[in-house]
Order: structure tokens, then sequence, then C-alpha cells
């Protein structure tokens, strides 16, 4: 799994490549963490267009990430979800509380 | 009556997160003999992945123990999994299949049993603490018109 960031006027975009299980999403939750510490966005997007599988471990990283933003006052937005990925989020509900586009 | 395998694979790993890749792919190969729809193979995957990690996990905290996986497939082209461990076992486990109730903190989100529900036909956890835990799900493929 790689995560590469972009960040432009406090807008902070994270690009998910490869499989997000729990064996790498400890990796990318600190990358996250790491970046919005450093960056401070107002908003955060995640790009998961590059998933190629995802399990639970990938909600505990949108929910951390949710939980990170609400604490900058800061938004997260989730794009490109592959349909694999998508399932899973469907499952536990997550578009209630997490915008996907 | 216990209906006979047709097929079966049964392999055995240690604990380590870098075996949770290894086991949804043995799984996803051999229940492609059922000739699954992509959904169908991703919804294996997926459930396969939830129950190893649970046991990579949670039953082998502090430890690495032996994590073992059957596969079956069967005459109504069904495939049924069993993840089995040997580690602290699951105290109550009416809690544990409980959305979003989970002990291993920030990392984890409680989803696990929700999307193995969700995503095979039936789940069956059974365990006993200090002893392990052993997770049965199944899994019917639906046969395709002109196929097999």
């Amino acid at each position: 799994m790689a995560v590469s960031c972009i960040s432009d006027s406090r807008e902070l975009s994270a690009v998910l490549t490869g499989e997000l299980d729990h064996h790498s999403a400890k990796q990318v939750m600190e990358e996250l963490d790491r970046r919005m510490e450093r960056e401070l966005p107002r908003r955060l997007t995640i790009d998961m267009g590059g998933v190629t599988f995802m399990d639970s471990s990938g909600i505990a990283v949108v929910l951390r990430a949710h939980r990170r933003m609400a604490q900058l006052q800061g938004s997260v937005t989730v794009t490109n979800v592959p349909q694999q990925a998508k399932r899973v989020f469907q499952a536990a509900g997550l578009h209630r509380i997490i915008t996907f586009l | 009556m216990k209906q006979k395998a047709e097929n079966y694979v049964s392999v055995d790993f240690p604990s380590r997160s870098s075996n949770e890749g290894f086991a949804r792919t043995v799984a996803a190969c051999f229940a492609a003999q059922l000739d699954p729809t992509l959904d169908e193979i991703n919804d294996i995957k997926t459930a396969v992945s939830e129950a190893v990690t649970n046991a990579i996990v949670h039953a082998y905290p502090d430890t690495i123990g032996k994590v073992s996986m059957k596969l079956r497939l069967y005459q109504d082209n069904s495939v049924e999994i069993v993840v089995r461990d040997w580690g602290v076992g699951i105290p109550d486990v009416e809690q544990a299949r409980q959305p979003m109730y989970t002990t291993g903190g920030e990392e984890r989100a409680g989803m696990g049993f929700t999307i193995m529900e969700s995503f095979m036909d039936t789940l069956r956890l059974r365990s006993t603490p200090g002893k392990g835990t052993i997770v049965t799900m199944r899994r019917r493929i639906f046969r395709r018109t002109g196929v097999r």
C-alpha cells in the first residue's frame, strides 16, 4: 500500500494505492496523522481510486481521519471508491457520517 | 446429515499480519472452481480477511500462534470456510458480534463480524476462553446459465 499526499491552501489530498488491510492500515494511519499534524488542513480528501482491496481496516482508517479532522474543525471527503470497497463501507453504514463522492 | 465435501484444502500459518493477503488469495483461488462472479469472489476475500485478521489481532495479542484455514466445496455450489485459532478466546461471543464493538482500539473498526455476516450466507462463531475460536462461514455461488 502506498500513500502519496499533496497539500494546497490547507487542503490535503491523500491518494491510496494497493491493498488496504490490517497489515497496511497502520502505515496509512501514521502517514495521514503526520500530514494532518503538519498541514493542519481544513479539508482532507482521500482518493481511493487505486485501492485494489479493502476490508474493515479501511473503515478504521477513514473514521480515524474523520475524528482528527473534526478536532481541526475540518471535514473529510472520500473519492473514487472502487466497487469492492464501496460494499464494505455500505455494510458498515459509513455513508451516514462520511461524504463519498 | 452432514454433506460430503467434493474438494477441500487446508492451510496453517503463523499469526503474522503479512499472512492476511496470503489467506484471502488462497481462498479466492480455491473458490474460483465454483465459477463465481467478481463480486462473489470479492465478498469471499473480504470475509476471509476479516476472520483471519481477528485471529491475528485478538487471538494472540502478545505472541505468534497458529491459525488454520480449511476450505470445502460442496455439490450445491457452496464454499465453506473454517478459520481456527488456539488463542485467548472470546469471553462473550454475542457482544463480539455487535457492530462497532472492538477491543482493538482506534486501529480497528469493530465491524469484522458485521461484514462477515453481510458477505456470507451463514456465519457460526464458537469460542472457549483460553482455548481458542472457530469461525465457520458458508457462501453459495450462483450457478450461471450455460456454465458447468
